[in-house]
Order: C-alpha cells, then structure tokens, then sequence
C-alpha cells in the first residue's frame, strides 16, 4: 500500500476543495445575480472543463506554459521553474479542471433562495455581504456541501492530466490514481487491486457520509 | 412548483456530475476488427519506441499484401495486461521479450511464436538549444543547472531500468535521482524533454533518430556494458480473429526488408532469432 501516494492525493484534494471553496463561491454568486448579457460566455468558460478532455488541458499546461512560450518563460522568470512535475502545477490544473464541480452546485443552490428574502434583507440595511453569509449562504447549504464534496472527490479521481503534467515523482506528483495505474503497468495486480479497494471504500464513505448530512442539512433549513 | 424545480436542480448537479466523470477513465482499447480485404484487418499493440518505425513498416506490408493494419501504441506493461484481459490485438510487440514469454506461459499467446525482433539502445539527449555539453556523457548530469531529468518510469518500462542501470553503474545515479521525471513510457519521456519542461532525458536510440526528433537535439550513446541487453520480443496473440494476417506480418518482420528498416532506426535486431 502506497500511504504516501493517498497522502498526496488527500493533501492535493483538500487544497483543491479549499481553494474552489474561497474562489467559486464569489463566481457563482455573479454567475447567479449578474445580469449582464454576456453572462453566458462566462458560464460556459466556467463549464469547459466538464466537456474538454483532461489532455487538453495537460497539453496546454505542459506546451502552452512550456519554457518555449512567452507565458511559460514568464512563468519560469517569476517563480523559477515551470508549471509541470510541481505540486503547484498540479494544484492549478485541479482547480481548474474542478472549477465546474463547485460554481455549478454552488449556483444551484443559491437560485434556491427565495428572492424576496434577500431583498427583504437588503431593504432592511443588510449589507450585500452580511446578506450573502447571513441569508443566501446558510439557505442554499446544500448547494454549497455538494460543491465542495464535488470537487474534493473529482480531484481524488484525477488522472489524465495529472499523468500528462506531474512526472509521476514520489511524494510531489505521484497521487494515488497515478500509483494505481503504474501497478497495473508493473502488473502488481496484488497491490493494485488493495489500492484501488482502499479507494472505492473511501470514496464511497465520504459521499455516503456526506450525502447523509447533506439531507439534514436541507431539511435543517427547509420545511418540508 | 419553482422550489421543487429548482431543488431538484441541486439534487441533479450532485448526482449528475459524478456520471460526467465516468468516461474520461478508461484508456481506449481497439474496438474488434471487421474483415474487408483477403487477409483482413492485422490489429497489433507496438511499445512506445517503434511509434514511428511501426508505421512505415505497417505501410510497406499493406503494399505487400493488401492486408490493413491497425497500430496501437503505448506501454508494454500496458498492453500485457490488456491482452491478459482479451484485448483484441492479434500481434504484440513488447519493448521486453518477459512480457510475449509470460503471455505463452498463461496460455494467451500462439506457443513458440515469440521472436526476438530487436535490441533496444539507449541515449543520452538534450535539445539544440541546451548549453549541457553531452559529449562528457552520463557525468555531464551533474551540472547543478539541471533541474530535471527525463527517464521512463523503471517500475515498468525496460527503458526506464536500463536508464537506472547505467546511471547506478557510473555512479551519477545518487546525484540525479532527486531530479527524475518518470515518464509513464519512453515516448513521454521524450515529450517532456522535447516541450523543454526537462533539461534533458535518457530516452530510446530509435525515437532520437526519429523524425519527430531528429533535427530537434543532440544525442550521446550510452556504452552498452553500463546496462542489460534491452530485448524486445514479438508474439502472436492466441485469442486472435485472424491469425493467418498475424502469422504473415509476424513473417514479414523476420524479412530482411523489415530488418534493415528497423536497424535504420536504430534497432540492431539479433542475428539469433528464436529465443
């Protein structure tokens, strides 16, 4: 069993979840309330990652942010290295590719909230702000697990691009789905089939886990 | 009616989305063949570093015969074990000849069809515009400029363990192995190399002489006594839909057409056969 590989993977889900946690939630919140026209073109930008293979996104991390390009080289002057075989270039390609995961829950839940309570709150001198943590937030709850849970789950079973961009080094790039993987290839069934049991029994307690409290969770805040 | 719209919207984004990964998971396997031409469809599964080489000789038996031939290329392990699993391929050529041998001892490939085709050769290799001076060989890995190294993965890939082998046997292997990349076959580990996203790799002779690279860098040989002979084997498939095309292919790589094809791209194919 590869604890350093499930390690990494935990480390790099949890900081992914994280992050889409404190950057989706204000995009979902425009992609919501906007009324811009254009607002379409965003919501599909946001919505790229679930229809473009996980190649695409590697190869322009690995060619288009390569020490040949403009990007990359401005990349490499600023922080020395290049995206590809660092932990921070694989943290920036799963938030990318899990950006979807979160702002679509997220905005879900948040055209959940009745509208007249938020311009209820407003009316009442509520700032956008304490309107949003104090009104829309702890209303559209469910909307909000289900998005963090999402995207904590889709980086634990991220594969493509991590294969195309990490290079596989233990304990930076080497996550667990890579370790399985690599087994296979060394045809280890034995120690491939452990992992991968391992995994599914995780992942199956952390959704059922959480898709369990996410239903008191909704009937928490909601009548029935 | 709008909030249990709306609700549902919820509900749909947490069990929809997961049903969105699913497909993304697997690697492709070919689809079973259908027979048009005389000989049919030869599906074959070729290591990573006869990517360029296979398709010219695929090329010159379809002129041959008019047979058709589909290549799939990728890592040997890889193929092993989809064949293991009933991949439909009807030849294997494995960058390590262990792999045909374990198909024949499980009884999934053709008993005594195994042939060693190929030595495989390894090099060192930067791209042209790298300062590294190569010419000192597999001591110029020491230059502190290097920040990462390209090798396949030696878990798996022969290349990669003839990689480790030669670097452990003159003893760079302690100051370079911090700065590996593993790539998960030889030809990724080129790309790597080739993007700049590695200073340099130690990767196959045939892929440097390979057109996608050739023009692109400069490569060192590395002495054959600094690592184990790197055999490569071909085998029939037992499970295949067409062993009379497999069996002809199988025949024309044994020709001497094929096998100064082959040694043009840097495979010096052993003059003993059978193994």
């Amino acid at each position: 069993m590869n604890w350093q590989a499930i390690a990494l993977s935990l480390k790099l889900a949890l900081s992914v979840a994280g992050i889409l946690l404190v950057a989706g939630l204000p995009i979902a919140y425009w992609v919501t309330f906007s009324r811009w026209r254009w607002k379409f073109l965003i919501e599909a930008v946001v919505a790229l990652p679930l229809v473009l293979p996980p190649t695409v996104l590697g190869y322009y991390i690995l060619v288009g942010l390569g020490p040949r390009t403009f990007a990359g080289k401005m990349w490499r002057l600023w922080f020395g290295h290049t995206l590809p075989f660092t932990f921070g270039g694989l943290l920036i390609a799963s938030v990318l590719y899990s950006l979807p995961f979160a702002v679509q829950p997220f905005s879900a839940g948040f055209e959940t909230v009745d509208r007249r309570l938020i311009e209820a709150s407003w009316t009442l001198g509520a700032s956008r702000l304490a309107t949003f943590f104090g009104v829309i937030l702890p209303l559209s709850g469910a909307g909000a697990i289900t998005g963090i849970v999402l995207s904590f789950a889709h980086t634990i079973g991220e594969f493509g691009v991590v294969l195309m961009v990490g290079g596989n080094i233990p304990g930076v790039t080497r996550t667990v789905s890579i370790d399985i993987y690599d087994q296979v290839q060394a045809v280890n069934y034995d120690a491939a089939n452990r992992t991968a049991l391992v995994l599914l029994l995780f992942s199956f307690l952390v959704l059922s886990v959480i898709y369990g409290t996410n239903r008191k969770a909704m009937s928490l805040w909601r009548k029935p | 009616m709008k909030r249990i719209h709306t609700t549902l919207s919820v509900a749909l984004a947490g069990l929809a989305l997961p049903a969105v990964l699913i497909p993304r998971v697997a690697d492709p396997a070919p689809a079973p063949q259908v027979t048009q031409k005389s000989c049919g469809t030869v599906t074959v599964a070729a290591a990573a570093d006869l990517m360029y080489v296979m398709n010219e000789i695929a090329a010159n038996f379809e002129r041959a015969t008019g047979c058709t031939v589909r290549v799939s290329t990728g890592a040997s392990g890889n193929f092993l074990s989809q064949i293991e699993n009933g991949a439909p391929f009807d030849v294997f050529f494995s960058a390590d000849i262990e792999y045909p041998r374990k198909l024949e001892a499980e009884g999934l490939a053709v008993p005594g069809s195994t042939y060693l085709y190929a030595v495989g050769k390894i090099v060192l290799w930067v791209r042209n515009d790298s300062r590294l001076d190569i010419s000192k060989g597999l001591a110029a890995l020491r230059d502190p400029s290097i920040q990462k190294v390209a090798i396949a993965n030696p878990q798996h890939a022969p290349y990669g363990r003839a990689a480790e082998e030669a670097l452990r046997k003159s003893g760079v292997y302690g100051a370079v192995k911090d700065r590996f990349v593993l790539g998960e076959n030889i030809s990724q580990a080129a790309e790597f190399v080739e993007s700049g996203n590695a200073d340099t790799g130690i990767l196959a002779l045939s892929l440097v002489l390979s057109p996608g690279l050739k023009e692109k860098g400069r490569f060192w040989r590395i002495p054959e006594n600094l690592y184990a002979p790197i055999q490569q084997g071909v085998v029939l498939v037992r499970a295949s839909q067409n062993p009379q095309g497999a069996r002809a292919f199988l025949d024309y790589i044994k020709s001497p057409a094929t096998a100064a094809l082959l040694e043009r791209y840097g495979f010096v194919l052993s003059a003993k056969g059978k193994s």
